[in-house]
C-alpha cells in the first residue's frame, strides 16, 4: 500500500509538470468561465438564475472532450514512458507490479478528475455567491457520472497502453476506441441500424453498453425525468430500469467497465515484458 | 548467488538469447562485454525480472520475476541511458530510498563523494541535469543502499576523471560483499575493474574467463607525457582527463585512476606517433 501511494504521488507530480495537464485544466476551467460569459445560464433575459442548463451543457461538452483527453494522454504517457526507458529504470526498483500499475492508475485518475471537479465546484460556488438555489442532487449525480466516466476511460486507456508496444500505435488505437463509441452514440447511426432491420432490443442494448451513451442518457434523465428528448427508447429504459435504477446503472456500469479493462490491462502487464 | 540456466529470449521470430548458462558468485566482478546486439541488455533485463524468458533465472535462490520486491531490494542498477524523468532530484531520491527501505541521506552522501551536491539541486527536474550529473545521481541511488548485486550498464561513460576515481573507490569498498556485473561494449573500459570476463556474441556466451586481479581499484597513478611537438587534438583529449601543461603543450602531467590505466593507454595509443615519453607512477594505493 505504501508503494502504491508513493507511485501515485510520483505519477501525479509527473503529470502536473506536463504540458498536457495545463492544456487540459485550461479547457475545463475555461469551459465553465466561457459558459458564464456567453450567457449560457438559465435565462438570457433574467440573467443567471440557476445552474441546471449550465450543468447539462457542461456535461455534454465533457462527454466529448474528457474521454478523448483521458485516452490519448494515458496511452501517450504510459506507452511513451515505456519507449523512453522510464519503465526500465523505475521497474528495476523494488516496487511490486501491482503497486506500480494501480498506483499509476490512481494518480492519473486524480489528475484527470480534479480539474473537471474543480470546474464544477467553481460553477457551484458562483451560484452560491449569487444566492440562487443549488440543485444538490443533480450536482451530486453529475459528479458521480464524471467519476464514472473518467474511471471508465482511464481503465480502457491503461488496457490499450499495455497492449500496444509503441506510443504511436497506442494513440491510434485509443482514438479508434473513442471514435467507435462516438459512432454508436449518434442517434442517426442508431436510426440506420433500426431501418436496416436490426431488432430494436439490440440497438437499445448497444446504447446501454456504450459508456458514452449511458453517461449522456443519465445526464438527460436528471434534467428531463421522462426522457422526452430521447424518444421511444425512453420507454424501454424507464420500463426496465426506472429512474433510480437507470441513475444507478449510469454510475455503476462505467465504473465496472473501467475496472474490468484496468484489471485485464494489469493481467497483461504482469504477464508480459515490462519495458 | 546468481544462476542462469538455459536462458533464452525470443522477440517474435528473432532469438536474442540462445540458452545462456552462467553462475556468478559473491565477490565476482564480471565484465559483460560484446558488440551492439550481442544480447547484453536483454540478459540484464531478464536478470532484473523485466523480461519473461525461457529457462531459469535466480538471484539468491529466488526468481526476480516471481519475487521481484525481495530480489530487487538487494539489486542496485545503473542504466546506460538515463531515463527522461521530469521529477525533481529530491523526489527521485525520496522515492527510490522509500521503496528500497533505505535512508535518503546515504544516497546524498554517495552523490557528494562523486562530486555532486544533490541537495543543492533537489528541486531541479532530473531531465534538466547534464549527462554526468544524471549518471552520478543514478550511481548514488544504486550504491546508497544495501545490496548483494550491482548491475552497471556503462556506468562511468559520462563521468569526469575525478568522479571516475571516486566511483572506483566506492566499488572497491563493496567488492567483497557484492557481485558486480559491469556491462560495456569495450573491454578496455572496464578491464581493470573486474576479475572475470563474460563475452557475448549473437545471444551466446562465447568467452567466460577469470582474469588477473592485480590492480587495486583504488590506486592512483601520476602520469607525465612528453610529445615531439604540440598538438591541438591531443591537447583537447588530454585536458578531458584533467591534465595540464607548463611548456605550451610539449609535456603534460596529471593523475589517472588505477582502474582507468588501460583506457588511458588506449587513448594515448591514438597519438602514438607524437609520443616521446610516457611515465606512469603509482602514488596512492589503498587496501580496499
Amino acid at each position: 500500500m505504501r508503494h502504491l501511494l508513493r507511485t501515485a504521488r510520483v505519477d501525479i507530480s509527473e503529470s502536473l509538470r506536463s504540458r498536457w495537464f495545463l492544456v487540459y485544466s485550461l479547457i475545463f476551467g475555461g469551459l465553465v468561465v466561457a459558459m458564464f460569459i456567453s450567457g449560457l445560464t438559465e435565462s438570457r433575459v433574467m440573467g443567471f438564475t440557476g445552474l441546471s442548463r449550465l450543468l447539462v451543457t457542461y456535461l455534454q461538452i465533457t462527454m466529448a472532450v474528457l474521454p478523448l483527453f483521458v485516452l490519448i494522454t494515458t496511452v501517450r504517457s504510459v506507452a511513451g514512458d515505456r519507449e523512453a526507458g522510464i519503465f526500465e529504470y523505475m521497474l528495476s526498483l523494488p516496487v511490486s507490479l501491482a503497486s506500480w500499475f494501480w498506483g499509476k492508475l490512481l494518480g492519473r485518475f486524480l489528475v484527470v478528475f480534479l480539474p473537471v471537479l474543480l470546474a464544477l465546484a467553481g460553477a457551484v460556488a458562483w451560484a452560491m455567491l449569487k444566492g440562487v438555489d443549488i440543485p444538490w442532487v443533480q450536482v451530486a449525480f453529475y459528479t458521480l457520472f464524471l467519476v464514472a466516466l473518467a474511471w471508465c476511460f482511464l481503465g480502457i486507456g491503461m488496457f490499450v497502453s499495455t497492449l500496444a508496444r509503441s506510443s504511436d500505435i497506442a494513440t491510434g488505437a485509443a482514438f479508434l476506441v473513442w471514435l467507435l463509441l462516438l459512432l454508436f452514440l449518434d442517434l442517426i447511426l442508431l436510426a440506420v441500424l433500426i431501418r436496416e432491420g436490426m431488432p430494436p432490443e439490440a440497438v437499445i442494448a448497444i446504447a446501454l453498453t456504450n459508456p458514452l451513451q449511458v453517461f449522456r442518457t443519465g445526464a438527460m434523465l436528471l434534467f428531463d425525468p421522462q426522457l422526452v428528448m430521447l424518444g421511444p427508447a425512453a420507454y424501454v429504459i424507464l420500463d426496465h430500469f426506472g429512474e433510480q435504477g437507470y441513475l444507478a446503472w449510469a454510475v455503476a456500469y462505467p465504473v465496472a467497465l473501467g475496472s474490468l479493462f484496468a484489471w485485464l490491462g494489469y493481467r497483461l502487464f504482469r504477464r508480459g515484458d515490462l519495458p | 548467488m546468481i544462476e542462469l540456466r538455459g536462458v533464452s529470449k525470443r522477440f517474435r521470430r528473432h532469438r536474442v538469447l540462445k540458452g545462456i548458462d552462467l553462475r556468478i558468485a559473491r565477490g565476482d566482478r564480471v565484465a559483460l562485454v560484446g558488440s551492439n546486439g550481442a544480447g547484453k541488455t536483454t540478459l540484464i533485463r531478464c536478470l532484473l525480472g523485466e523480461y519473461r524468458c525461457e529457462g531459469k533465472v535466480t538471484i539468491g535462490g529466488l526468481s526476480p520475476r516471481e519475487h521481484r520486491t525481495e530480489v530487487l531490494r538487494r539489486v542496485g542498477f545503473v542504466p546506460q541511458i538515463s531515463p527522461p524523468l521530469k521529477m525533481p532530484v529530491g523526489q527521485l531520491i525520496g522515492f527510490s530510498a522509500g521503496v528500497c527501505d533505505s535512508d535518503p541521506e546515504r544516497m546524498y552522501e554517495v552523490a557528494e563523494r562523486l562530486g555532486l551536491d544533490a541537495r543543492a539541486i533537489r528541486h531541479r527536474p532530473f531531465d534538466r541535469l547534464s549527462g554526468g550529473m544524471k549518471q552520478k545521481l543514478l550511481i548514488a541511488i544504486a550504491l546508497g543502499r544495501d545490496c548483494d548485486l550491482l548491475v552497471l550498464d556503462e556506468p562511468a561513460a559520462n563521468l569526469d576523471p575525478e568522479a571516475r576515481h571516486n566511483f572506483f573507490h566506492l566499488l572497491a569498498e563493496r567488492k567483497e560483499q557484492v557481485a558486480m556485473i559491469i556491462s560495456s561494449h569495450r573491454l578496455d573500459e572496464v578491464a581493470t575493474l573486474v576479475n572475470r570476463v563474460v563475452e557475448m556474441d549473437q545471444g551466446q556466451v562465447v568467452l567466460d574467463d577469470h582474469v588477473a586481479d592485480e590492480v587495486a581499484m583504488t590506486s592512483l597513478l601520476h602520469a607525465r607525457i612528453e610529445l615531439a611537438r604540440p598538438s591541438d587534438a591531443f591537447a583537447a583529449t588530454i585536458r578531458s582527463w584533467g591534465f595540464a601543461t607548463r611548456d605550451d603543450g610539449l609535456s603534460w602531467e596529471g593523475e589517472v585512476a588505477g582502474a582507468d590505466r588501460l583506457r588511458f593507454l588506449g587513448t594515448l595509443s591514438r597519438y602514438a606517433a607524437l609520443m616521446q615519453g610516457i611515465h606512469l607512477e603509482e602514488v596512492e594505493r589503498h587496501a580496499a
